[in-house]
């Protein structure tokens, strides 16, 4: 089943002509997904790749190829704008990608999606996959920017704030056997639109997924919400990792989000309180898909 | 980004949150004529670094304290001989202190009671927050600890903005009354509109002061901005002192690159900020010190790898380094590229484990293998770590 994409979603890449929109969606139509149409406001009436077809806005390119999910490549001055559009014109998934928007816009668009039936992930994001059935996991959907050869279709669930620490649990994973159900990153932003919470619950009610591996950092309490969550409800085998046991107090390492502000959004705090919650914490980025196959009673 | 102690009051001014009169100087004479221009208040000189615990520092020339009063325009310039030009050293500033380029003329105010007053971005409730206590001129980390009743907070709607009301529940809950009331009112509806209208993340006054005769002021503050929003915001990019940063920052920055200086000898270069973390966390885990925290993005060009392998090479105590990239966006090829390119020009002294996976990896691992530089590879990343270390050590 997967969670939130499948093999049949309809996609459109919001900022498909940018050099950053163009390279994944065309990497994503390589992996087969149905990226069904692009839109960058002018570009109307163009061809992607001589096959997307390209609007001006996303309202029309929903109306004309049914798609339900947007992926966002726009740049930050005009990210927020796109996401409002997009949920303006009744797209059920939005997916947005750009790294750099401020956080009062994303404060402000968060606010303004509120009773809307929308989910936005990210920003900030690498975007999500579904891995598909055929030759390094082809025919499956992706949206964003992860590297699609490193999955496998199987019912391992993977929710993380980072990209590349997200392709490393993957790509461990489908070297030992076992695929995904569906991986989806969360991103590096403090203020986002889908929390680790928010997967987990989805893959606690998803009969393709069988166990879970939640990937996290320093800064805020997501994953120890998402933790204590877990404890009380999720039946589902859950193995994590904290990034950041090395950071600096008070910096802002990389992500907006991943900042040390007090004792509790530490790495080691964050790892002592998922473990109390029955979570198997791997102690190294190199031992995640290990640490999850032991606690699941799989090695 | 930090800016000095008189780009807030000119902030204050613009904003008109209320501070002790005051003006900057970057030469005794300039403090000399600061002074006589507030001729008839009691004045403090302040040396202006991006650290606190001046007053209790001391120049590496012998010269006590990094605050002083001043009786006169003539002790305003002498002193200010004794501090421009000269390294203060405080507790915030390490041993190698920071160089005064500016002073503080500023009028000295007495305190009837010092509150605490912050607005910050508050990530759980996705709201600014402003946090206020009685409890001002101390820790306020203290004060949550031991007394947390006596911190009020009120959450702003990010749409509806700050209201009248929540307003006066701050004042309330400060037990302001009267004129000081209304002074407060207006200070803490003029410092909200600064949040929101530079992209502040964080605005501190500790303390926020009323005084004998009727005055409330912001005595001191620190600023943290949305380094997201920066770029619609070219006049407080303007107030960046780039001399008050790590170096090797100010370098990478240059090239837009995520560049935290730390401690260690064993360098990384990574795609990813949570990658990176880890990668600090694995190579410390097999026994090493990482030298830096380096995201070199997704969208990296071969000129953005090169300068970020230079700018490790730069930093003496680097004894090793380790390159970790899984390529989602980043394509493996002009790493290797930027790699080969950058240990060209410099020689490369030092030893280099590589680790690459994902995006075009088979081009990037045949250019390295056929650049002929002595690279040393792995094929996981715990591998790479446990190679560097024993290398190093």
């Amino acid at each position: 089943m997967s969670i939130l994409i499948n093999e049949n979603t309809r996609v459109l890449v919001q900022g498909i002509t940018g050099s950053f929109g163009a390279r994944h969606a065309s990497l994503s139509l390589a992996y087969g997904t149905k990226v069904v149409a692009g839109v960058t406001p002018g570009k109307g009436g163009q061809f992607f790749e001589n096959i997307v077809p390209i609007f001006n806005g996303v309202a029309e390119a929903v109306k004309e190829t049914g798609a339900t999910a947007s992926a966002i490549f726009v740049p930050p001055p005009f990210a927020a704008d796109a996401i409002l559009e997009a949920a303006d014109a009744g797209v059920e998934l939005i997916v947005c990608i750009t790294e750099g928007i401020p956080v009062m816009d994303m404060m402000r668009v968060k606010e303004g999606l509120k009773g809307l039936p929308v989910r936005l992930v990210g920003p900030n994001c690498p975007g999500l996959v579904t891995p598909g059935r055929g030759e390094k996991s082809h025919g499956g959907c992706r949206i964003g920017i992860a590297p699609g050869y490193i999955h496998k279709r199987g019912n391992v669930g993977v929710v993380s704030r980072s990209g590349t620490l997200t392709y490393e649990a993957v790509f461990q994973l489908t070297q030992l056997g076992y695929g995904q159900s569906t991986c989806v990153g969360i991103g590096g932003d403090p203020i986002n639109g889908t929390s680790h919470c928010d997967v987990l619950q989805m893959f606690n009610e998803d009969p393709e997924t069988e166990a879970i591996i939640m990937i996290g950092e320093i800064g805020g309490t997501a994953e120890v919400e998402a933790a204590r969550w877990a404890s009380e409800n999720c039946k589902k085998p859950i193995a994590g990792f904290i990034a950041g046991a090395t950071a600096p107090p008070g910096r802002r390492m990389g992500h907006a989000g991943a900042i040390v502000g007090g004792e509790e959004d530490t790495a080691a705090a964050k790892k002592r309180i998922l473990a109390e919650c029955g979570i198997a914490v791997s102690e190294t980025p190199g031992d995640m898909a290990v640490t999850l196959l032991r606690h699941w009673g799989k090695a | 980004m930090n800016i000095h102690e008189y780009q807030a009051k000119e902030l204050f001014d613009r904003f008109q949150v209320p501070s002790p009169k005051g003006q900057v100087a970057s030469t005794p004479e300039e403090a000399a004529e600061a002074a006589r221009h507030f001729a008839g208040s009691k004045l403090v000189i302040k040396a202006q670094v991006h650290a606190g615990g001046r007053g209790k520092g001391h120049f590496k020339n012998g010269f006590k304290g990094g605050v002083h009063l001043i009786d006169s325009p003539e002790q305003a310039a002498e002193f200010a001989a004794k501090m421009l030009n000269e390294t203060l050293v405080t507790v915030q500033t390490g041993e190698s202190g920071r160089l005064v380029r500016k002073v503080m003329i500023a009028e000295a105010v007495d305190i009837t009671h010092e509150y605490y007053l912050a607005i910050l971005m508050d990530r759980a409730s996705c709201r600014p927050v402003i946090v206020a206590s009685t409890e001002g001129g101390m820790n306020i980390e203290d004060v949550a600890h031991d007394s947390p009743e006596k911190i009020f907070r009120q959450a702003v709607h990010p749409l509806l903005g700050l209201q009248p009301y929540e307003v006066r529940k701050v004042t309330a809950a400060l037990g302001l009354s009267g004129d000081l009331a209304k002074q407060f009112s207006k200070l803490l509806a003029n410092l909200y509109k600064l949040f929101l209208e530079c992209d502040c993340s964080m605005l501190e006054i500790n303390p926020l002061v009323t005084t004998p005769d009727g005055r409330v002021l912001a005595l001191d503050a620190k600023f943290g901005f949305d380094d997201n929003a920066l770029y619609r915001h070219p006049e407080i990019v303007a107030m960046r002192d780039k001399e008050e940063e790590d170096p090797r920052e100010v370098a990478a920055s240059e090239y837009d690159l995520n560049y935290i200086g730390l401690d260690g000898n064993i360098a990384c270069l990574v795609n990813g900020a949570g990658l990176a973390m880890a990668t600090m966390d694995v190579i410390k885990h097999f026994g090493g010190e990482p030298a830096n925290f380096l995201d070199v993005g997704g969208g990296a060009s071969k000129e953005q790898v090169t300068a970020a392998f230079k700018i490790i090479l730069g930093d003496p105590k680097v004894k090793g380094i380790m390159i970790n990239i899984f390529g989602g966006i980043m394509d493996c090829n002009i790493i290797a590229e930027g790699v080969i390119a950058a240990a060209k020009e410099t020689g490369l002294p030092i030893p280099l484990v590589v680790r690459l996976e994902g995006n075009n990896v088979e081009a990037g691992k045949a250019a390295l293998k056929a650049s002929g530089i002595n690279i040393t590879t792995a094929a996981t990343m715990a591998e790479a770590a446990e190679k560097i270390v024993a290398l190093v050590n």
